[in-house]
């Protein structure tokens, strides 16, 4: 089903698992939707800093960051994974705004939780966060902002 | 001496310098690019090799004839912290854009440091109208990765608590539907049938809302003795009043003026957006993912898929009424067939012993501390599971590295790639539209933002 | 009129308590409904928990026109300066229900993007725990803001600045609710 060049593996709960290269990535997602997968379902970014020996198929070297998207075809009713790897430092990768218009929000929310770039992305601004927000939340290197919960029966001010 | 690139409201020094979201509102047109101006006036469908022109887009509309508002986001009818800003020439939207992140709750990453069993309560709260649903797409999921099967009885006692929580959710909307369109007595009706529903919920799970119900593994506690008389009532009850609904409001001429023809959606541009649910069914399109790529035991009971034909408001209002009537006929079907076992699966992995054999047994007492402070460990893969919530396709996507907490937890949310469509759908239309409109998509913030 | 500004003797004391209680009958909440909670304080506006028998089904979607702000549900940082924004511009005399463990102390969701505690921002007056607050856990919130407003305690409090304390020894009354759902932690 894909073309060749691109190395698949079975992938858990989908028909298809491609791990495409970033020069491959567009061209690949473009022949799925020309064979009829007409719907991109979801787009995200993983940041794979603290499990960076996770299981991928021979030929594909891990970056820190991974995007993962997934495709349906109603027709066909099948799904398929594409995994791309992003990069480590400064991830970039094309924008799949021209083939499916509805990864626009996705891929913002991917830039504004993670960095990853996209390029000719129409609108590439934060989309969850506030705008002078520093910082990827979502990154490993990133803290979950905890507060210490302080001790109810402490004399305070309130 | 006044700059007209600088709002009215700045220039009398208002406060809306601390809740400006700079780039991300809408600017003048001069000040947008190309492609998000066309994406702003709703054009989706891109036809290869065409460039566009910025200047013919609203060419006959000078830049300051037209006046750029903001809605929200503490606004009545944006269905929670939805902020839109549009910008209009008089009574009529030109371009719009919805800004969102009012109500961003960082689920993802508090999902990573919650425990499987706990991460139900995690996701539950994330489309807080259908919260049974989140937490069956979550376990789902789950059970893939764990490779573990359900006994009959859970899987059926989920299907009837999915199918219930579907029918309050669409009667949530039709009740926020009719006070939006000015019936406010729909308000009142939509509210008190829920009430029968979330009373069994309470019977069942303990809580109305958020019930943290079904967990990996099966449901958290079987159904109360009695309940197949608790459901009838609800069912009977429930479907006698959809007809009410449909003489206050289906057959009324002003309901109709305002619903019929107003905001179409094409299905090449449903799919090209990823729409999923009763926007893209509205559009002619039959995908109902219960019927397509069954999950639970769907393909063991009827039920119609609805299907509209113009993709317009009044195709999505009755598709949500007939839902509720399919599942009244789904749940009828849980109570005849619903088998007899198990609640939960016995899979020592993943269910703690029973509480009476804790006080006898040394294993059982450090099985279930185990269970309760570590969690149970899941094998590394990764999986996307996705079931059908009554705004579309809810998926869940797991990462995870062997340890007892997930690695990454991403949720699809149907409500943020279905917001995409409220640029095209609201172009072109009067301000009461644009309100209809947002009803009409259904977007429940919570799940918007994560 | 600023009840603060009468002299408190005995010939004032009717016309206070005149204006207490006009205050607490007709209470108007501003709507501002954030996730899960609002859909709790929609049910408590309801038929089967009417929140019209105290005058209040009212939900004022201008500011200007309401008493009450009930903050139903988790305060995100960029929801912060809108909350501030509408709590500026109601008018004197206004209270604030923190509905829910989000809106009192962040409740489930200890992380960067929630406000712990919308009291961070605005005064709070009656803190509603429940994740969510069931409708009556909402009104016997309600009716505590309405016995402290009918005792002039509210008042004192923000003029005197001293706190309140809800000890056996006031006289307030509180309604009769099981132990479960009693607003507040006991001293």
């Amino acid at each position: 089903m894909a073309p060749p060049g691109v190395i698949t593996s079975d992938g858990l709960a989908a028909d298809l698992c491609c791990f495409p290269t970033l020069e491959q990535y567009v061209a690949l997602v473009k022949s799925f939707r020309d064979d009829g997968f007409e719907m991109c379902v979801d787009l995200c970014g993983v940041d794979y800093l603290d499990h960076f020996d996770r299981w991928l198929p021979q030929g594909v070297e891990g970056s820190r960051f991974e995007i993962v998207v997934n495709l349906l075809s109603l027709s066909k009713k099948e799904r398929v994974r594409l995994r791309v790897q992003a990069g480590d430092d400064a991830p970039e990768v094309d924008s799949l705004f021209a083939l499916y218009p509805g990864t626009e929000a996705m891929e913002r929310e991917a830039f504004d939780l993670f960095g990853i770039l996209f390029t000719n992305h129409p609108d590439l601004t934060r989309i969850l966060m506030p705008e002078e927000w520093e910082g990827h939340p979502l990154r490993k290197d990133y803290g979950a902002g905890r507060v210490p919960v302080q001790f109810k029966e402490s004399p305070g001010p309130r | 001496m006044s700059d007209p690139n600088v709002r009215a409201a700045d220039r009398l020094g208002l406060l809306t310098a601390e809740t400006s979201e700079g780039a991300q509102e809408l600017q003048r047109r001069a000040a947008t690019n190309v492609d998000e101006l066309s994406r702003e006036v709703g054009s989706v469908l891109r036809l290869d090799g065409l460039t566009l022109d910025p200047t013919s887009i609203d060419f006959d509309r000078r830049d300051d004839e037209t006046m750029i508002i903001n809605m929200g986001p503490a606004h009545p009818s944006t269905h929670g912290v939805l902020r839109l800003m549009l910008e209009l020439d008089g009574e009529f939207v030109l371009r719009t854009k919805p800004i969102i992140g009012y109500l961003h709750t960082g689920m993802e990453k508090t999902g990573e440091e919650l425990s499987y069993v706990q991460g139900g309560t995690n996701v539950t709260r994330m489309d807080y109208l259908s919260p049974v649903i989140n937490e069956l797409c979550y376990s789902m999921a789950v059970e893939k990765l764990l490779d573990i099967q359900i006994p009959d009885r859970a899987v059926w006692i989920r299907m009837l608590m999915s199918e219930l929580n579907r029918m309050s959710s669409h009667l949530v909307w039709m009740a926020t539907n009719g006070m939006d369109l000015g019936a406010s007595s729909m308000m009142i009706y939509g509210l008190r049938e829920r009430e029968l529903i979330l009373a069994f919920f309470e019977k069942t799970a303990g809580l109305r809302l958020n019930l943290n119900y079904v967990r990996p593994g099966g449901v958290a506690a079987d159904l109360p003795d009695g309940w197949q008389d608790d459901v009838l009532v609800i069912c009977d009850t429930i479907y006698a009043r959809t007809f009410e609904y449909d003489e206050l409001l289906t057959g009324q001429p002003i309901f109709r003026n305002r619903m019929i023809g107003v905001a179409p959606l094409a299905a090449e541009e449903a799919l090209a957006l990823g729409v999923t649910g009763p926007l893209l069914r509205s559009t002619g399109v039959a995908w109902d993912l219960r019927r397509a790529m069954p999950y639970l035991a769907y393909d063991q009971v009827e039920f119609d898929v609805i299907v509209g034909t113009y993709g317009d408001n009044f195709d999505r209002y009755a598709i949500r009424l007939n839902e509720i009537r399919e599942s009244i006929r789904i749940v009828r079907q849980c109570i005849e067939k619903m088998p007899s076992g198990d609640y939960r699966s016995q899979d020592p992995k993943v269910t703690p012993p029973p509480r009476a054999r804790i006080g006898e047994s040394m294993e059982a007492l450090i099985h279930h501390f185990k269970l309760f402070t570590e969690g149970f460990q899941v094998p590394p893969g990764e999986v996307y599971s996705a079931v059908e919530s009554p705004r579309g396709e809810l998926g869940c996507y797991i990462v995870s590295d062997g340890t007892a907490k997930p690695y990454r937890l991403h949720v699809r949310a149907p409500s943020f790639v279905n917001l995409q469509a409220v640029s095209l759908l609201m172009r072109g239309g009067s301000m009461s539209d644009a309100i209809t409109v947002i009803s009409t998509i259904d977007p429940v913030l919570g799940e918007v933002d994560r | 009129m600023a009840l603060e500004d009468l002299q408190h003797n005995f010939l004032t004391g009717p016309l206070e308590d005149i204006v207490r209680w006009a205050r607490r009958a007709s209470v108007w909440p501003a709507s501002f409904g954030l996730a899960c909670c609002a859909i709790e304080m929609m049910a408590t506006g309801g038929a089967d928990f009417d929140i019209a028998r105290y005058g209040m089904e009212v939900f004022r979607n201008s500011p200007r026109q309401a008493d009450l702000m009930i903050v139903a549900g988790r305060v995100s940082q960029k929801m912060a300066p809108v909350l501030r924004q509408v709590y500026d511009q109601m008018m004197e005399p206004k209270w604030v229900i923190s509905m829910g463990v989000c809106a009192s102390t962040g409740g489930l969701f200890n992380n960067y993007a929630i406000v712990q505690g919308v009291d961070q921002i605005v005064p709070v007056d009656v803190y509603a725990p429940g994740c969510p607050p069931s409708p009556e856990t909402l009104m016997h919130a309600i009716l505590t803001l309405h016995e402290q407003i009918r005792t002039g305690e509210i008042l004192k409090r923000r003029h005197e600045g001293r706190p309140v304390h809800l000890d056996g020894t006031s006289e307030l009354w509180t309604p009769e609710v099981p132990v479960a759902v009693r607003v507040g932690t006991p001293k």
